[in-house]
């Protein structure tokens, strides 16, 4: 089970590098598209069905709207000028990346082994959210019942989002 | 362990990608990829190992081990937002190159007006 994840993960890990260094704008969007339907996969290993399907349509569309921006503005990748500038966001990137890596170093000691959890602050959701919601699938019981107003947020967000991409795409601008 | 340190490793070439790339749409692309990276460090930090799916039966019996449906709860309205936010962002950079005809950060930049 770990190996596999593993392997699936790592694979992801490749197609990110493909993305980032791809030379063809539409190639990393196929790149950044496997890394989406890898995690599909590992959603589906881990028991996650719900999230499988979500993240299944998300991802289509998501790359659905990626083409269509590429195809309608140019899909050549800039080509890479070493100057200052690159050599400093370099060296800043790859501080930020050992920082980042003592970071969750010291975090990592405080998470349970893989598949090790306890269902510390879940117990009263699994035991008795299928009698209080009448929802036999009990990630829409807490996401509908006992976190309602996060699912409220949530709808918010979409919408003002939505309205916020017709604002800007309508928008005369200066000439 | 392993799958935590691949996952954060995920989650590092994202960041590389934002800080070093010039082009708009490689920043969205690495933008993506560090919250992917998210989504399944939190799917794998609820799993419990031979749990099932938090799916009861018709007879709503609860199983011996499931997985905690609370962080899936939580990604998958993560999910949507990230899906909302990239929406966003897309149109902002074909906003910007309609208006200065390049994806290059730094010429956006130098170009006022």
């Amino acid at each position: 089970m770990e190996v596999m994840l593993s392997v699936i993960i790592g694979s992801m890990i490749v197609a990110a590098i493909a993305a980032i260094h791809a030379r063809d704008l539409l190639s990393a969007i196929i790149a950044q598209g496997f890394v989406g339907y890898g995690l599909v996969i590992c959603f589906v290993m881990l028991r996650a069905p719900d999230l499988a399907i979500v993240q299944i349509v998300v991802e289509t569309i998501t790359l659905v709207i990626m083409v269509a921006v590429v195809l309608d503005s140019s899909r050549k990748e800039l080509e890479t000028v070493i100057d200052r500038r690159q050599v400093a966001t370099t060296g800043m990137s790859l501080l930020f990346l050992v920082l980042l890596l003592f970071f969750f170093n010291r975090a990592i000691g405080s998470l349970a082994r893989f598949g090790d959890h306890t269902l510390r602050m879940s117990e009263a959701y699994v035991t008795g959210a299928a009698e209080q919601t009448g929802s036999i699938n009990l990630v829409t019981g807490v996401l509908w019942d006992f976190r309602g107003y996060d699912t409220l947020g949530e709808a918010t967000v979409l919408f003002t989002a939505a309205i916020g991409v017709l604002t800007i795409i309508r928008l005369e601008g200066k000439k | 362990m392993t799958v935590f340190i691949l996952c954060f490793a995920l989650f590092l070439v994202g960041v590389h990608g934002v800080l070093t790339r010039r082009n708009l749409i490689k920043v969205v692309i690495s933008l993506t990829i560090m919250e992917f990276s998210i989504f399944l460090m939190l799917a794998l930090v609820g799993y419990v190992s031979m749990g099932e799916a938090p799916v009861l039966g018709s007879d709503l019996v609860v199983p011996q081990l499931v997985v905690d449906p609370l962080p899936q709860a939580m990604v998958l309205t993560a999910i949507v937002i990230a899906l909302a936010t990239n929406a966003m962002l897309l149109t902002i950079a074909v906003r910007l190159y309609k208006k200065y005809g390049t994806f290059d950060i730094r010429r956006i930049n130098e170009l006022k007006g």
